[in-house]
């Protein structure tokens, strides 16, 4: 019964997240607005962590497998990737490195420039 | 046959569980970083339904119960983003000009490209929300007036890609520090991305969670502001 009652709050904040997904016309999903508010009710301490431990630990857990449908889904949209596969390749290689690459350069200049002076201990070898 | 798959209730997600369960044993037997298993797990679904002649739909009928869950389990991203709240507050700046900077990247990246392969203007603005979130890549897409499903299909690729390059692209580019790593994940390969973020370590999959909801938001407007330019 406890993993039940766990899933049912895990539940109950994918489906007020919908509901805010349908009632708000900005493009966030669900599953955005659940985790804004699972966050804000773990910090108020309306939710206790122990109460949905065991479902967070199972579903983060399986999380790669959930893309695998939707990334086979790749074979139908192929007739439409197919006419433009260069451009498309070329650009979300090239951009997904440039972004990683870019982002965290970026982070890690900050974080070594910080001014807290725990932050000491990043100064470069 | 046919008609047995169409009607079988359980084929789409024995065989998803199946391939992903594959995945990770030849993983494991090859140590190997490109074999990762979501990747190999895909390809080998897709192997599948093509040997035997299986449409998508058919398998998807069975499938849409693992998928099912992704909401559920996003909505879960949210006790990393609990626990490592301390961490995110004191180094504010650092997340908040680090996924800045990866919205202004990707999105001139794209730019960038889209002139020199001359792409239309629908072309390019169904690119521009690329490294987000599917749901949120979506409805940017639907709103500039994009080519959706090239966009799922792009976010998908990318999400994929950034799984796999993570490690090297970290290493490559001396990227060490757990924060920064997180927000370079997350913010290049959404969700997909965070799984690798994840397995990395606690902050990372933090990082990278809170980077994927920061990251999709700002590209909201970011996104809209770029198609007025092309």
């Amino acid at each position: 019964m406890k993993s039940m009652k766990q899933f049912a709050i895990i539940l109950m904040f994918s489906f007020i997240g919908e509901a805010l997904h349908a009632l708000i016309p900005l493009p966030v999903p669900a599953s955005i607005y659940g985790i804004i508010l699972l966050f804000l009710a773990l910090e108020r301490k309306w939710i206790e962590l122990r109460d949905i431990h065991g479902i967070v630990v199972f579903l983060i857990q399986i999380m790669p497998i959930l893309f695998v449908p939707a990334a086979v889904g790749l074979i139908k949209s192929w007739p439409i990737l197919k006419p433009a596969i260069v451009p498309y390749l070329v650009i979300t290689v090239l951009s997904t490195i440039a972004v990683m690459a870019v982002t965290g350069r970026v982070t890690q200049m900050i974080l070594r420039l910080g001014g807290d002076g725990q932050e000491k201990q990043y100064i470069r070898k | 046959m046919y008609e047995f798959w169409h009607e079988s209730l359980f084929f789409g997600t024995l065989l998803t569980l199946a391939a992903y369960g594959a995945g990770v044993w030849i993983k494991e037997k090859t140590g190997s970083a490109v074999l990762n298993p979501l990747l190999v797990a895909i390809v080998l679904v897709i192997a599948f339904l093509i040997c035997f002649g299986i449409d998508y739909d058919t398998y998807y009928d069975g499938a849409k119960y693992v998928s099912y869950l992704l909401t559920p389990a996003t909505v879960c991203l949210a006790v990393p983003l609990y626990e490592q709240f301390e961490t995110m507050k004191n180094n504010a700046r650092a997340v908040v000009i680090g996924v800045t900077a990866s919205v202004v990247t990707s999105l001139t990246v794209v730019l960038i490209f889209a002139i020199i392969f001359g792409l239309d203007h629908a072309g390019y603005v169904t690119l521009l929300p690329k490294s987000i979130t599917t749901a949120i890549g979506m409805g940017v897409t639907e709103e500039l007036e994009g080519y959706v499903p090239i966009t799922v299909a792009v976010i998908i690729l990318t999400g994929i890609l950034g799984n796999i390059i993570a490690e090297p692209v970290c290493r490559i580019f001396g990227i060490k520090e757990p924060i920064a790593k997180g927000i370079a994940i997350g913010s290049a390969a959404h969700a997909i991305g965070t799984v690798k973020a994840m397995e990395m370590g606690k902050a990372e999959g933090a990082m990278s969670s809170l980077a994927i909801v920061a990251a999709g938001i700002i590209t909201v407007f970011g996104a809209s502001l770029y198609a007025m330019i092309f």
